[in-house]
């Protein structure tokens, strides 16, 4: 119940940290990512704060073998660098482009009831989905 | 290059980014998980070995936000004006076009902006440094055809 209670708590923290700096509004992502117009470096310092902390935080587990509630740490496995990483890192940054949406930031807009939030996200299931489906049928 | 100094939100942003750090700091080292929101959501689409619940708890602390962001500003915790509402240029078409990208996407490339983005350069993963490289020069690509190549 414990590890539930921190879950919904650190979805909260990040939700609020989302709203805070700036990416829940698609038109500052596409000025962020419009390097040849009118440049909004805004989110440079939204990746810079997270990144800064978070090497603290991923120096510290990795010379943990347990969480600080005495459960199982799911550090990734070193992964090939391979066609398959680059080619769907591609085609979600065309997304990201072209509607100035990751997930993260429209789910929370979704849940502002932004209708156009809600249909990015109902697309942005499927196309989970449909990825799902293809690697079931693999 | 111009600086669009009008909309330029150095200490929100620091901060807003310092909060997500947090976020992934608490939940690698209290839950002991990767905080992935590409991932966390479409597990849910694959056969959930692990239940699930712990995902449902998390998207229910993320969908709360917004609430939780206007209950602090009742209370002056929080600053005014902010979350600015959200500009959204793309149409109907582009919109469903851009989700199943990026739905699909982050799927294949196992991440986004949060999984790769902030914890994968925070563990120093060559593999998220090369997804991360990938998905900003497809964004700034993009916005480019998008904006300047009519």
């Amino acid at each position: 119940m414990i590890h539930r209670v921190s879950e919904f708590l650190v979805g909260l923290l990040f939700g609020l940290g989302l709203l805070l700096s700036g990416m829940t509004d698609p038109g500052k992502v596409q000025g962020f990512l419009d390097i040849a117009g009118v440049w909004d470096p805004s989110l440079a310092l939204v990746m810079g704060g997270a990144v800064v902390v978070g090497l603290g935080a991923f120096a510290l587990a990795r010379r943990r073998t347990a969480t600080f509630l005495g459960g199982a740490l799911h550090l990734p496995e070193p992964g090939d660098i391979d066609r398959r990483l680059v080619a769907g890192a591609l085609l979600f940054g065309a997304g990201w482009g072209l509607a100035g949406f990751c997930p993260g930031p429209a789910l929370v807009a979704a849940a502002m009831l932004e209708p156009k939030a809600v249909l990015f996200v109902a697309a942005m299931l499927a196309g989970m989905a449909i990825y799902g489906w293809r690697g079931a049928a693999r | 290059m111009h600086i669009d100094w009008a909309h330029f939100t150095p200490w929100l942003s620091l901060g807003g980014g310092v909060l997500l750090g947090l976020a992934a700091a608490a939940f690698i080292l209290v839950n002991g998980r990767i905080l992935g929101i590409s991932g966390i959501v479409g597990g849910l689409f694959s056969a959930a070995r692990d239940g699930g619940a712990w995902r449902l708890a998390f998207l229910a602390g993320l969908l709360l936000s917004p609430l939780a962001a206007k209950a602090l500003a009742g209370g002056g915790l929080w600053p005014a004006g902010v979350p600015a509402p959200p500009r959204i240029a793309a149409g109907t078409l582009t919109l469903i076009a851009a989700g199943l990208l990026v739905g699909y996407g982050t799927r294949l490339g196992s991440g986004c902006t949060s999984g790769h983005g902030v914890c994968g350069l925070s563990r120093l993963s060559p593999r998220s440094l090369v997804a991360t490289i990938s998905f900003m020069a497809a964004g700034f690509v993009t916005v480019f055809l998008l904006r300047h190549a009519s």
